[in-house]
């Protein structure tokens, strides 16, 4: 799969990447390093310490991991990617791609042009629409449910924003999956099934061998999009009394409404060590599935 | 082929993003304001584009004014103006809440007005029709910094009908915080879904500190920062928690859900216009701009004969700071100057000329707010009873938040003192909580007053 | 049989739900923008169709939408050539290190386009004369995009046969020639899902597009939406379902010419 077979040569492959490179290095890592450094500081955007801003060394760093909002705010951001990227985008859209596999015509394109419409939208008009239906007093789910007066968004604000995260971001999933699995060529399934395998023992036994790269690498990238997305703010704003702040928006709250810069910039970088630590655990997985599936295989696959 | 397209496109967004350059003689002059045409604060936009702008190009033949305008919400235009001036950039004349002066002066982002403007801003005509108090909102550290452009005051706004139907008098003047209880439970006897409405929580940000807490905190005979000290978990302010505990604790004279949702201050405002809630605490703005019968964004057809006002009692009367029956709190925006403006003496008479009275007469024209001057107010606001009366009744007895940079932190923490009462803490386990806060945020309990 | 039947009506059921449960969010924008009076509740409207005419009287409305095709397209169109000259470098050419350095770009991109950054993006802006240019938001918001971009478009370029590249150079092509006219129609659904992606990425953000541009006539859409408030932050309902409706479109119509023309894809596999 590496073999150059355009005969590109190492000089003009790098001659490919320069121009994405620089960019990425000068609007990337060159504020990333910056945004590092203010994390050792206790800047402020205005005040006292805008004018003169402190090292501090790592007191944003142990503040941060001392503070019991920073960790209620990691539990919450778990709970929202296990829930509404793992359990949610991932399961349903890959549900719905294995439901659609065989079929075509109007019912396909309908169902994948509201998936992706609500991927489309944009965030702000689609938080809109959310709290027009979730809404308390007016809202289209209590007129539906008959439950007028139930307030979702402060009751179960994590359930909320899980559902709707998994409404937003599903699209992305599905299309992938959906690609996925038409390489998986339909005799080994056919064989399957006249084997007596069930749905599930088909799924076990011979799509997700075949697709587990799609699927972790389906699986890192959406993980990695709902640790960091915003949008849930404009939802509940982080609340009620903290109940749904994910960490995006207890960085936005302590650097933006707070205004400290510093202790904002070290927690986005304990944030991406964390995500660090997220993309190993499915880089390992990736790794392991592969050695053992090239093992079963008897060699690399061609 | 590649880096052709790319520089033709780099050129192309360039060349559509550059304004005209300005003759080699003529002088550039940059307002910046939180306002935009046919968005928030539309008319002060289109005063400033179709008035100030050309009459002051009219006089000075020179000179060319440019408006910035930005219409988002406050915390996002204000981190705009402080990368600007951060950067020692951004337009010459800019507009500022006038709670951020403090903060913006101590990081150097602006400097006295005599300093930019010159000796001219000292002898200005405007500072004699401008009330002490009102001018306080552009002083920082004894020094004027700021022009104010106007101000507010807070009163209780009541629904005549509801109050009819519960047999309460009418005009309603409560002298004690007991008889808006008892005005509340008469309401709800009544059937009024929603009594009292007085803001609370961390969503509806500083409405409740402004709307709520302070005022409560004023009605108890204490003040935000005084004498050097911030009122910490005194008396004072555990009876303002009470208060919120009486209202929010289970009574059902308020709706403790209604604070906590990220909309609530906008419900509210639907709330009140539908006839659910009876009273509500907010400013003069919610007169003009919310149930306004035409242009408001929760219109009452009826505003005028159904909608009445009162000013906000101190606990008991005479309880009040200063020994007030009566407490209110105001706020208001003012206009700085940047420092790094190359036409500092110019950019002042810009800036003089935005608020003399025949200017601001004119920003007036159509809608009635209480302006800085006095002169123009006498004028104006004859128009509005219920300006007229936050003027002459309100202004008098009311106090203003302290412009320091670390007052937006109390302010949340006071928040959340409120946000802990409505969700069942009792008001002395909130009151010890704020305190310590509070003392982490002032630098130690030697700058708290008990 | 009878499982086969129940199968089939367990599937039926489930797309009955699965577009009932995409669709009821989306009720609001198709009734709000026709109400006379618009709340928070979707119900059959008054209709009207004042509320357009009151969208097209402001100033920057329009123009907003225009903006926002600017700097949306133009960083879409930077991001996927950038983007496939990258990812077809790093798939054909082996460099070592190359996975991790992907990595850990990603990673990177993920947390600096958050809040945190701010400050350096815009002193950068600053330093850099973009200020108040599309061109610089075009420049801020692909440094973003990018990592993930060459990631997804390199797992494109892994799966695609190289055999047509070869007999390709056995004749004498260019590596450019080969790129244009080889890579690029085989992996075309992939290049157009990254460009409605990085699209309608750089469509909804607010704040690099707010602190990076002055004149209200270079704003786009997504900061416009945000001014259609009151003094005292109270939305103006009318004026936001309407705007968002006429603002969303752009991005729907976007990805449906793209989807038709060139198909719609995350991942390679073609057909052979």
């Amino acid at each position: 799969m590496t073999t150059d077979a355009a005969g590109l040569g190492k000089a003009r492959a790098s001659a490919f990447v320069l121009p994405a490179l620089a960019l990425i290095a000068v609007f990337l890592i060159f504020p990333a390093l910056w945004t590092i450094y203010l994390g050792l500081t206790d800047y402020r955007l205005t005040g006292l310490a805008a004018a003169q801003p402190r090292l501090v060394g790592v007191d944003n760093y142990t503040g941060a991991l001392a503070d019991t909002r920073f960790h209620t705010s990691l539990w919450l951001t778990v709970l929202f990617v296990g829930g509404s990227a793992i359990a949610g985008q991932a399961v349903l859209g890959f549900t719905i791609a294995w439901i659609l596999r065989s079929r075509r015509g109007p019912v396909r394109r309908l169902v994948e042009g509201v998936v992706l419409l609500s991927w489309i939208l944009p965030s702000s008009v689609v938080a809109f629409l959310w709290i027009a239906l979730l809404d308390r007093s007016g809202g289209t789910l209590n007129a539906l449910l008959g439950t007028p007066g139930f307030a979702w968004l402060l009751d179960y604000p994590m359930l909320s924003i899980i559902v709707f995260n998994t409404w937003r971001g599903t699209a992305f999933s599905m299309m992938l999956y959906s690609a996925a699995l038409e390489n998986v060529p339909p005799s080994h399934l056919e064989t399957a099934r006249l084997a007596g395998a069930s749905v599930p023992q088909q799924l076990r036994d011979v799509v997700f061998p075949l697709l587990r790269r799609h699927i972790l690498t389906n699986l890192l990238l959406i993980s990695l999009w709902t640790f960091n997305d915003f949008t849930p703010f404009l939802l509940t704003a982080g609340g009620p009394e903290g109940r749904s702040e994910i960490l995006p928006v207890y960085v936005y709250n302590v650097a933006l409404r707070g205004g400290s810069l510093g202790a904002g910039a070290a927690i986005s970088f304990l944030i991406l060590l964390i995500n660090l630590i997220m993309a190993l655990a499915y880089l390992r997985l990736l790794r392991g599935r592969r050695r053992s599936q090239e093992a079963a295989a008897g060699g690399p696959p061609a | 082929m590649r880096r052709v397209f790319v520089a033709a496109l780099a050129i192309a967004l360039t060349a559509c993003g550059s304004s005209t350059p300005a003759g080699p003689e003529s002088v550039t002059l940059t307002i910046a304001a939180n306002s935009i045409e046919g968005g928030k604060n539309s008319e002060s936009a289109a005063w400033i584009k179709k008035w100030v702008i050309p009459e002051f190009e009219r006089t000075h033949q020179n000179v060319k004014v440019l408006f910035q305008s930005s219409g988002v919400e406050d915390e996002q235009y204000k981190t705009k103006i402080a990368l600007d001036l951060k950067s020692r950039t951004g337009a010459d004349v800019i507009d500022l809440d006038g709670i951020w002066v403090g903060e913006f002066a101590q990081a150097g982002y602006i400097k006295p007005l005599a300093d930019v403007g010159g000796p001219a801003v000292d002898t200005w005509e405007g500072w004699g029709q401008i009330p002490q108090a009102v001018q306080g909102l552009g002083i920082f550290d004894g020094k004027k910094y700021a022009l104010p452009q106007g101000t507010d005051g807070r009163v209780l706004f009541y629904n005549k009908t509801l109050f009819k139907k519960a047999g309460l008098p009418e005009p309603w003047q409560p002298t004690s915080w007991q008889e808006i209880i008892d005005a509340g439970t008469k309401l709800k006897a009544a059937g009024v879904p929603i009594p009292i409405q007085i803001n609370a929580g961390t969503a509806m940000g500083e409405a409740t500190t402004m709307q709520g807490a302070l005022p409560l905190l004023a009605g108890a005979g204490a003040e935000i920062y005084a004498d050097r000290k911030w009122a910490g978990a005194s008396q004072a302010m555990k009876d303002v928690l009470g208060f919120y505990q009486q209202i929010y604790g289970g009574s059902g004279l308020g709706d403790p859900k209604l604070q906590q949702e990220a909309k609530g201050r906008d419900t509210s405002f639907a709330q009140f216009a539908e006839g659910k809630i009876a009273i509500l605490a907010e400013s003069d703005y919610f007169w003009r701009s919310v149930i306004e019968p035409k242009a408001g964004v929760a219109p009452m057809a009826d505003r005028d004969t159904a909608v009445g006002w009162a000013k906000i009692p101190a606990k008991q009367p005479g309880a009040g700071i200063r020994g007030q029956d009566f407490v209110s709190m105001s706020g208001g925006a003012v206009r700085a100057l940047n420092p790094f403006s190359k036409n500092g003496k110019l950019a002042w008479e810009l800036l003089a000329f935005m608020h003399s009275a025949e200017a601001i007469k004119s920003q007036l024209a159509g809608q009635v707010r209480i302006s800085s001057r006095d002169d123009v107010n006498a004028e104006v606001l004859t128009a509005d009873p219920m300006l007229k009366f936050v003027a002459e009744e309100v202004l008098p007895i009311t106090a203003y938040r302290p412009p320091l940079a670390v007052y937006p932190q109390v302010s949340t923490t006071l928040q959340e003192a409120t946000a802990a009462i409505v969700s069942g803490q009792a008001p002395d386990a909130a009151a010890a909580a704020y305190q310590s806060k509070l003392e982490g945020l002032v630098g130690g309990a030697a700058n708290i007053a008990g | 049989m009878t499982r086969h039947v129940l199968g089939r009506l367990a599937a039926t059921a489930f797309i009955a739900v699965v577009i009932g449960f995409f669709t009821l969010p989306m009720l609001w924008l198709a009734a709000a923008p026709f109400d006379d009076t618009p709340t928070i509740t979707v119900s059959i409207p008054q209709f009207t169709l004042g509320n357009f005419q009151a969208i097209l009287d402001n100033p920057y409305a329009a123009g907003s939408i225009v903006n926002s095709l600017l700097q949306a397209g133009g960083a879409a169109v930077l991001v996927v050539v950038l983007a496939a000259l990258a990812a077809y470098a790093l798939s054909r050419v082996h460099v070592p290190g190359r996975d991790l350095l992907l990595y850990l770009l990603l990673l990177m991109s993920s947390v600096v386009t958050g809040t945190a950054a701010m400050v350096p993006i815009f002193e950068l802006a600053t330093r850099l004369g973009l200020i108040d240019t599309h061109l610089g938001v075009i420049l801020v918001v692909s440094g973003g995009l990018l990592p993930a971009a060459i990631f997804i478009l390199k797992d494109f370029m892994d799966e695609t046969p190289t055999s047509y590249e070869e007999s390709a150079r056995v004749f004498g092509a260019t590596p450019l020639q080969i790129l244009r006219h080889i890579v690029i129609p085989l992996v075309r659904p992939g290049l157009s899902t990254i460009g409605v992606w990085a699209m309608a990425s750089v469509w909804g953000g607010f704040l690099f597009q707010f602190i990076l541009l002055r004149d209200p006539e270079k704003l786009p859409g997504s900061v416009i939406l945000y001014t259609l408030y009151t003094e005292g932050g109270a939305p103006k309902l009318d004026l936001i379902s309407t705007f968002s409706l006429l603002y969303s479109l752009p991005v729907v119509a976007m990805y449906l010419l793209v989807s038709q023309r060139y198909g719609f894809r995350f991942h390679g596999g073609i057909k052979r």
